[in-house]
C-alpha cells in the first residue's frame, strides 16, 4: 500500500475524517469545495496536526496518535505541489527549484536539475522571478521544485486550477508522465471530475460530514 | 567667525555625539524588538495585552516620567544600576551610555511596531512550503520569514534612529545635560536656546537635525527597495 490514511481533522469548526488505503500510483481525493480535501494533504505533509488517527506512505508511518509518533515536515521527504504554488517571491526560479535540492542527503536526489529542467520545459524561465511567471509556468516549476527535493511521494493539490484551458493539457501529461516514468505514490486532490477520471487509478469519494 | 552653515569643533563633537548615541541604541534595541515584535506577532498566551501595554508605555508616558524610571532602575542605588557595575563595572548614569539606553528604551516601541507589522504580512504558507522542501523552523527563519519581513525592519531601524536622534525628555532627565557626554542635538539647541546670541548655534544645529533626518529616511526607502528586489516595498 503506497498511502494509509485513518485520521480526524479539525479545522476550525469543522471535522474532517479520511479514512483510506491506497496502492501505487495516483490516488485522487474527489469532492466538493470545502469538505477537506486540502487539510488531507496537509495532515500528510505534517503542516496540519490532526486530532488522532494514523498516516503512513510506503510502510513508513509519519503520524501515530497512539504510538507519539508525528515527524516534523522537513523529515516526511513529501513534494507538495500547492494549489498556490507558492514560490518564494524573493527567490529567482533557478533558486526555488534548487531550494529542496540542496538540503536533501545525496541518496535521495533521484533526479537532476537538468532532467526535471528539460522534463518541464522550464529552461528559459531559470532567470525569472515567481512574480512574472503565468499560472502554467509557476505550476511547472513548482512541480519542479516539489521533485528535486528528492520526495519519495507527491502531494498535488488542484495543480491544475490556476492554469489556464490551453496549459491544462500540458500540465497532465507531466502529471502523468511523473506516474509513469518516475513510479512516485501521488496524491492528487481535485474537484473536477474529468481531471480526475484520466489520472487516477483509484478515486476516493469525499463527503460533507 | 564663522560662515553660517561652518561648525565649531564643539559642534562637530556634538553631531558625532548624537550619531554614537543613536547607532548604539538602535543596535541595542533591534534584537529585542525583533524578539518582542515575533512574540506579539506569531504566540498566543495569557497576559499577552499586558505585555503588547508595557511595550507601547514609552510611547504614551511623558518622556520625562520614563527618565525618572530609568533613574530609579539605573541609577547608582537603581537594581538594574547595581547589578551592571557589580557584573560588568558599568556605569550609565550621567555617561552617553546612559543617553543611548534612554534613546533605546523610547525607540522601542515605534521598532515593535514596524517589524510586527512586517512580521504579520509575511505569508505563513510559505514557511510550510519551505518545511516540505527540508527546512527546519530556523533554516525557514532566516532563509524564507527574515528576507521577506526585510523592509520592515530597516523601517524598524530609521524609525529608532530618528527617535533616537530627537530623544529629549528621558535623555535629560536620567543623564542630565553634560557638555560632551550626553548633550545631543535636541540638549544642545535647547542650551544655546538659553543663551543670548545663540541663534546662530541654533539655526546651524536644528539644520542638521533636519538633514539626518531626511538622510536616514531616503537612506532606508533606498535599502528597502533594493532588499525587496522588485517586490516594491516602501518604508515611507
Amino acid at each position: 500500500m503506497s498511502f494509509e490514511i485513518d485520521v480526524l481533522l479539525r479545522r476550525g469548526a469543522r471535522r474532517i475524517s479520511g479514512d483510506f488505503k491506497a496502492p501505487a500510483g495516483i490516488t485522487a481525493l474527489f469532492g466538493p469545495s470545502g469538505v477537506g480535501k486540502t487539510s488531507v494533504l496537509e495532515a500528510v505533509a505534517g503542516l496540519l496536526r490532526p486530532e488522532r488517527g494514523r498516516i503512513a506512505v510506503d510502510g513508513v508511518v509519519l503520524y501515530d496518535s497512539e504510538r507519539g509518533i508525528d515527524l516534523p515536515p522537513e523529515h516526511r521527504a513529501c513534494g507538495y505541489v500547492f494549489q498556490d504554488n507558492r514560490l518564494f517571491p524573493h527567490l529567482s526560479v533557478e533558486a526555488n527549484l534548487n531550494y529542496g535540492r540542496r538540503l536533501a542527503p545525496a541518496e535521495r536526489r533521484w533526479i537532476s536539475p537538468d532532467e526535471v529542467i528539460e522534463f518541464l520545459d522550464i529552461r528559459h524561465l531559470l532567470s525569472r522571478t515567481p512574480r512574472t511567471l503565468s499560472g502554467g509556468e509557476a505550476q511547472r516549476v513548482a512541480i519542479g521544485r516539489a521533485l528535486l527535493g528528492g520526495p519519495r511521494f507527491l502531494l498535488l493539490d488542484e495543480p491544475l486550477a490556476s492554469v489556464d484551458e490551453a496549459r491544462r493539457e500540458e500540465i497532465m501529461t507531466v502529471i502523468e508522465r511523473i506516474r509513469d516514468e518516475l513510479r512516485l505514490p501521488i496524491l492528487y486532490v481535485s474537484h473536477d471530475r474529468e481531471e480526475v477520471e484520466r489520472l487516477a487509478d483509484q478515486i476516493i469519494p469525499m463527503h460533507a460530514r | 567667525m564663522l560662515p553660517p552653515m561652518g561648525l565649531t569643533a564643539a559642534e562637530w563633537e556634538i553631531v558625532e555625539l548624537s550619531l554614537r548615541v543613536s547607532l548604539l541604541a538602535i543596535v541595542l534595541t533591534l534584537p529585542f524588538a525583533f524578539a518582542l515584535a515575533w512574540v506579539l506577532a506569531r504566540t498566543r498566551f495569557p497576559g499577552k495585552v499586558l505585555l503588547d501595554a508595557v511595550v507601547h508605555l514609552p510611547l504614551v508616558l511623558p518622556p520625562v516620567v520614563t527618565g525618572w524610571v530609568l533613574l530609579l532602575l539605573f541609577g547608582a542605588n537603581g537594581p538594574a544600576g547595581r547589578l551592571l557595575a557589580d557584573l560588568f563595572g558599568i556605569e550609565l548614569m550621567f555617561r552617553w551610555t546612559g543617553a543611548a539606553l534612554a534613546a533605546a528604551v523610547m525607540s522601542l516601541p515605534l521598532m515593535v511596531r514596524a517589524i510586527r507589522l512586517s512580521l504579520e504580512a509575511v505569508d505563513r504558507k510559505l514557511e510550510g512550503a519551505a518545511r516540505t522542501l527540508g527546512a527546519g523552523p530556523w533554516r525557514t527563519f532566516f532563509e524564507i520569514t527574515l528576507p521577506l519581513c526585510y523592509p520592515g525592519v530597516v523601517a524598524a531601524m530609521v524609525l529608532g534612529f530618528a527617535r533616537s536622534i530627537g530623544e529629549f525628555g528621558a535623555t535629560i532627565t536620567f543623564v542630565s545635560n553634560i557638555p560632551g557626554e550626553t548633550r545631543t542635538l535636541p540638549l544642545a539647541i535647547y542650551t544655546a536656546l538659553q543663551l543670548p546670541g545663540g541663534e546662530a548655534t541654533v539655526t546651524r544645529l536644528a539644520l542638521i537635525s533636519v538633514a539626518l533626518s531626511l538622510g536616514s529616511l531616503v537612506l532606508s526607502e533606498w535599502l528597502a527597495r533594493r532588499g525587496a528586489r522588485g517586490k516594491g516595498a516602501h518604508v515611507l
